[in-house]
């Protein structure tokens, strides 16, 4: 790169510009789900094996669909898909709109926190590790 | 961001489900270690990108001064049972991001704050904000070696904590000891709970 612009011209070749770029090139521009919220910790199940020839999906989509083959939340796609958790909101929500995925949100009481039994499942299954 | 009712429908066998707890602590101080000393997997990192509108991707004029920042947050994952799965996050290191904690925050059943003796203030933003928000936290003093051991009531005095927040030792690379850490937060969290709900009846 030998323009003339200076810093501002070499800002988009350095590693900032990936996290800038990406996203949006993933999601067509995007950055709300069309459905959900999508907390980081919400599971997400593939309904089907393979996402077919549904049209409008990108390989990341696809890519979504073939690791939820077995639970994932949310952070882990994002994190197996290498993408910031945002983009990854606007892809499951193309997902849930097409019923390719199911999601569960975190359990939690109307006090906004799961019951006591699930305190104790989580006490005894620290101690059998 | 709330936890809605719409995508459980009722009466339906429990499907699996998911609790975080947040390791948080000043930057150094083990966090990602000890959520890799509990996790199944090594730990993983997911990224969150902060910008300043969030939109705006067909207006490219004007980028180069927006302020774009990745916010890193390691986290690991504990398969309590088919229902039941355990998300360890260590909270991102610097303190100004308090959006992405808040998100993190929100559903979290408790918190455990890491202390490094040699660096005890550290953990002071971490403590405030649980305290703030109200989150169950207990304090893990990790050994490192070479560093002056404190009695735990000399650390619980210096980070000027409520008598009930427990402060436990603990070598945050060793399993056995960041599973007793994990336990005694749930034990603290279930009294705090009991607790408060004791004080809504007597009201």
């Amino acid at each position: 790169m030998t323009a003339p612009g200076g810093a501002a011209e070499h800002e988009w070749v350095d590693d900032h510009a990936g996290p800038v770029v990406r996203p949006y090139a993933v999601t067509g521009g995007r950055a709300r789900p069309v459905t959900g919220t999508f907390d980081l910790i919400s599971l997400v199940t593939a309904t089907r094996t393979d996402v077919g020839s549904e049209s409008g999906l990108g390989p990341e989509h696809h890519a979504i669909v073939g690791l939820c083959q077995r639970m994932q939340s949310v952070a882990e796609v994002a994190a197996h898909l290498d993408l910031p958790v945002g983009t990854v909101r606007v892809l499951l929500g193309d997902l849930v709109a097409r019923h390719l995925v199911q999601v569960r949100e975190p359990r939690a009481t109307p006090a906004g926190l799961p019951d006591d039994s699930v305190f104790e499942a989580v006490i005894n299954g620290l101690r059998a590790l | 961001m709330d936890f809605g009712p719409s995508e459980r429908p009722a009466g339906a066998a429990p499907l699996p489900t998911a609790v975080k707890i947040l390791i948080a602590g000043g930057f150094g101080v083990g966090k990602t270690t000890m959520v890799g000393a509990v996790s199944e997997t090594r730990p993983l990192r997911t990224e969150e990108v902060l910008t300043e509108t969030g939109v705006g991707v067909d207006d490219l004029s004007g980028v180069e001064q927006k302020t774009t920042t990745t916010v890193a947050m390691d986290f690991g994952r504990i398969t309590i049972s088919d229902e039941l799965v355990l998300y360890l996050f260590g909270t991102p290191g610097q303190d100004r991001f308090w959006y992405v904690w808040d998100e993190l925050a929100l559903g979290a059943i408790g918190a455990v704050v890491l202390a490094d003796t040699r660096r005890l203030a550290g953990c002071f933003p971490s403590i405030d904000y649980f305290e703030e928000r109200g989150t169950p936290f207990v304090v893990a003093v990790n050994c490192f070696e070479g560093a002056r051991q404190y009695r735990l009531d000399e650390v619980q005095v210096a980070l000027n904590l409520d008598p009930d927040v427990p402060v436990v030792l603990c070598d945050a690379r060793q399993r056995e000891s960041s599973k007793e850490v994990l336990i005694t937060l749930l034990e603290h969290a279930m009294k705090t709970r009991e607790a408060r709900r004791r004080a809504v009846v007597t009201d």
